[in-house]
């Protein structure tokens, strides 16, 4: 149990501290791209990651810092894409908001809502025909179920009984407007159990618990041909885009946040760690070792090439 | 071999072809596999491959197109097909947010084999959600192939090229051209995108015609030449990447250029393309380059008022004679092309 609590900890510790790091190096004007940070929300990505295998697809948001590092462990290759420069995967045209790597299987982000859901019913529809055994995995915001393609895609995975797991990473908000504002009903999950569709939800800030319920949803897919929608609530620390609270704007109370704040994931699992038997110095020494990987990155990235001019009209065809 | 075909079995005969050839090609697209099989363009291919490789799909072209997306990012070949281009705008976020960046987004490590291929038209009476043809907003944005094939053997041979190009494509079929037989001369390689064609040699003028326009501007040469006026037809079959070597080359000799596009001329391709005759021709023009096009409004149903909204043969030898500072021709005995005779509707 320790040993995949501190690979959770130490997932959710890497994107935390990295995004962090942001934070404190943003106002350099030297990371020209917005970031829409996903502090607090760390549970749902790496709980999520960790059920599935490497070989799985997943497809992401702008909010992505966190399927990036979690899938690629490379927070080299991050900050050379947020500082723009040519030692990055996309040579620094992806920025914060286009992460990919593909060849972790972490095939796409957009930065408008809900466009990426479908490109996993693609992934997905390769793997039925190779008879590989993947999944692919949507990951979304909630903001996205109030996209038409959401319900194309999933009237679509489930007609055609695609491996695809629908991952509702709910913030409660799309931008600044809560659900409450955006949706002409009470429940997301009774809708979508009406499709031939599995539905999972849950409100839970613990990673291995997610990870269990996407593990189930991933089993219980292979064993009826159905997709799987699965509800993970969380909450997002700071605001929509940029890297400061915005508890003062109105649309939300910093109530709301401490009630949250007191299941943070990261310390949830650290806790639990500590409790478990594992010497604090374990799990100091993870965190140190992050904060080496991290200094080490930045500096890196800053002293790496600017992608040259010639590089602008590279790559439109192949 | 040379063989004499109809633009919708030369259509047929590429993606069969490519489908024998390449297991990861497949079809997809509402009502691709039903008893009207796009017009016959997809005939016999659920028989042939099945229907994990031939299928319909419910009316989501933003979820299918993102789909083909998916598919072709992971190494299969969809050709979506879309039975009015007019539906194909459902899906202009996947093709103008996602498909055309994706490959430049992801440093040029990804490829987008993907196939778009759309049916254009016009006349009896399909209206203003029926009729469009929008080559030039495809080929606005960086990162989509965009190509109008007109004759039977470019057909075959240009899909062919598109199915094996390692971008996305979008393929603009005008509905009236499925009924046009012509030699099919082209191999199993196909043609390549981005060559401009030569449809018809002449020394007096050019016309350079995209789709059906070409059509027309055969007819208004085949009239021309025989009052002495020798116009040249140049197709550039590719609209985007565009090789306009051969256009420039044309105007540069004859000095005289109508550019009929099939599109509304306003901000069009047609517009790029006297730009670029202008800038490249400069000093060699004897007369302004010319546009024709659709009127800019709706295309309006009623058959009197759609007759006025697109440009024929007959609008391209008027441009042509005040050019040439000739006398307007009596055409009261000519034969033109009108769909009574050919297209009887109501699809």
């Amino acid at each position: 149990m320790s040993d995949r609590d501190l690979a959770l900890y130490r997932k959710m510790q890497l994107i935390r501290r990295a995004e962090e790091k942001i934070q404190e190096r943003y106002s350099e004007n030297e990371m020209k791209t917005p970031v829409h940070l996903c502090i607090g929300q760390e549970a749902v990505v790496v709980g999520v990651l960790d059920a599935l295998s490497p070989e799985d697809q997943v497809l992401g948001t702008y909010r992505s810092h966190g399927i990036y590092l979690a899938r690629t462990n490379d927070p080299r290759s991050f900050f050379a894409e947020i500082y723009g420069r040519s030692s990055a995967h996309a040579r620094g045209r992806a920025g914060s908001m286009h992460l990919a790597s593909p060849a972790h299987g972490f095939l796409g982000t957009s930065a408008v809502v809900g466009t990426t859901i479908p490109l996993a019913l693609g992934a997905a529809f390769a793997n039925q025909r190779r008879k590989n055994g993947r999944t692919a995995a949507a990951i979304f915001g909630d903001g996205a179920i109030d996209e038409g393609v959401f319900w194309e895609s999933l009237n679509y995975a489930c007609l055609a009984r695609l491996p695809v797991l629908f991952v509702c990473e709910d913030n409660g908000l799309a931008i600044h407007s809560p659900a409450e504002e955006r949706h002409g009903y009470d429940s997301i999950e009774a809708i979508v159990e009406r499709f031939r569709c599995h539905v999972a939800r849950s409100d839970s800030t613990d990673p291995a618990v997610l990870s269990d319920l996407t593990r189930e949803a991933i089993s219980k897919q292979r064993e009826t041909g159905q997709p799987a929608f699965l509800h993970f609530r969380c909450y997002r620390y700071v605001e929509h885009v940029g890297i400061a609270e915005d508890f003062d704007a109105g649309y939300r109370t910093r109530a709301s946040f401490e009630e949250w704040k007191k299941r943070d994931p990261i310390q949830l699992v650290r806790r639990r760690l500590l409790e478990g038997g594992v010497e604090r110095k374990t799990v100091d020494q993870i965190d140190q070792e992050i904060e080496r990987e991290l200094e080490s990155a930045i500096a890196l990235a800053k002293k790496a090439p600017f992608p040259p001019a010639s590089d602008l009209e590279k790559d439109v065809f192949a | 071999m040379t063989r004499t075909l109809s633009f919708r079995d030369a259509l047929n005969e590429a993606i069969v072809q490519e489908m024998d050839r390449d297991p990861n090609v497949f079809v997809f697209g509402l009502d691709v596999p039903d008893h009207k099989r796009i017009f016959g363009s997809t005939k016999g291919l659920v028989e042939r491959f099945g229907k994990e490789r031939c299928f319909g799909t419910p009316l989501s072209e933003e979820a299918m197109t993102g789909m083909a997306l998916g598919a072709a990012i992971s190494g299969l070949r969809p050709i979506h097909v879309h039975i009015r281009v007019d539906f194909l705008l459902l899906a202009m976020n996947q093709l103008l947010n996602m498909v055309s960046n994706f490959r430049y987004l992801s440093g040029g490590t990804l490829e987008v084999p993907l196939v778009i291929r759309a049916i254009i038209g016009r006349g009896w009476g399909q209206g203003a959600q029926h009729s469009k043809s929008l080559q030039s907003v495809f080929a606005h944005v960086p990162g989509l192939k965009v190509v109008m094939p007109t004759t039977p053997n470019d057909a075959k041979g240009l899909l062919i090229s598109a199915i094996r190009d390692d971008n996305p494509v979008v393929f603009l079929e005008h509905r009236w051209l499925y009924d046009v037989s012509g030699e099919v001369t082209c191999g199993e390689d196909g043609i390549p995108l981005s060559k401009t064609n030569v449809l018809r040699r002449g020394k007096d003028a050019t016309v350079v015609a995209t789709s059906w326009m070409n059509v027309e501007a055969l007819k208004a040469a085949e009239i021309l030449s025989r009052e002495g006026v020798e116009v040249e037809v140049v197709d550039p079959r590719t609209i985007a990447p565009l090789d306009d070597g051969p256009i420039i080359e044309s105007c540069a000799r004859t000095g005289h250029c109508v550019v009929a596009d099939y599109d509304w001329s306003f901000c069009g391709f047609g517009a790029e393309l006297a730009a670029r005759i202008m800038e490249k021709c400069w000093g060699k023009l004897r007369s302004p380059v010319s546009r024709v096009g659709f009127a800019h409004v709706p295309c309006p149903t009623t058959r009197c008022l759609e007759s006025e909204f697109y440009p024929n043969a007959v609008t391209i030898i008027r441009v042509i004679e005040k050019k040439l500072g000739l006398k307007e021709m009596d055409l009261s005995g000519e034969s033109f092309y009108t769909w009574e005779s050919r297209f009887r509707g109501p699809f």
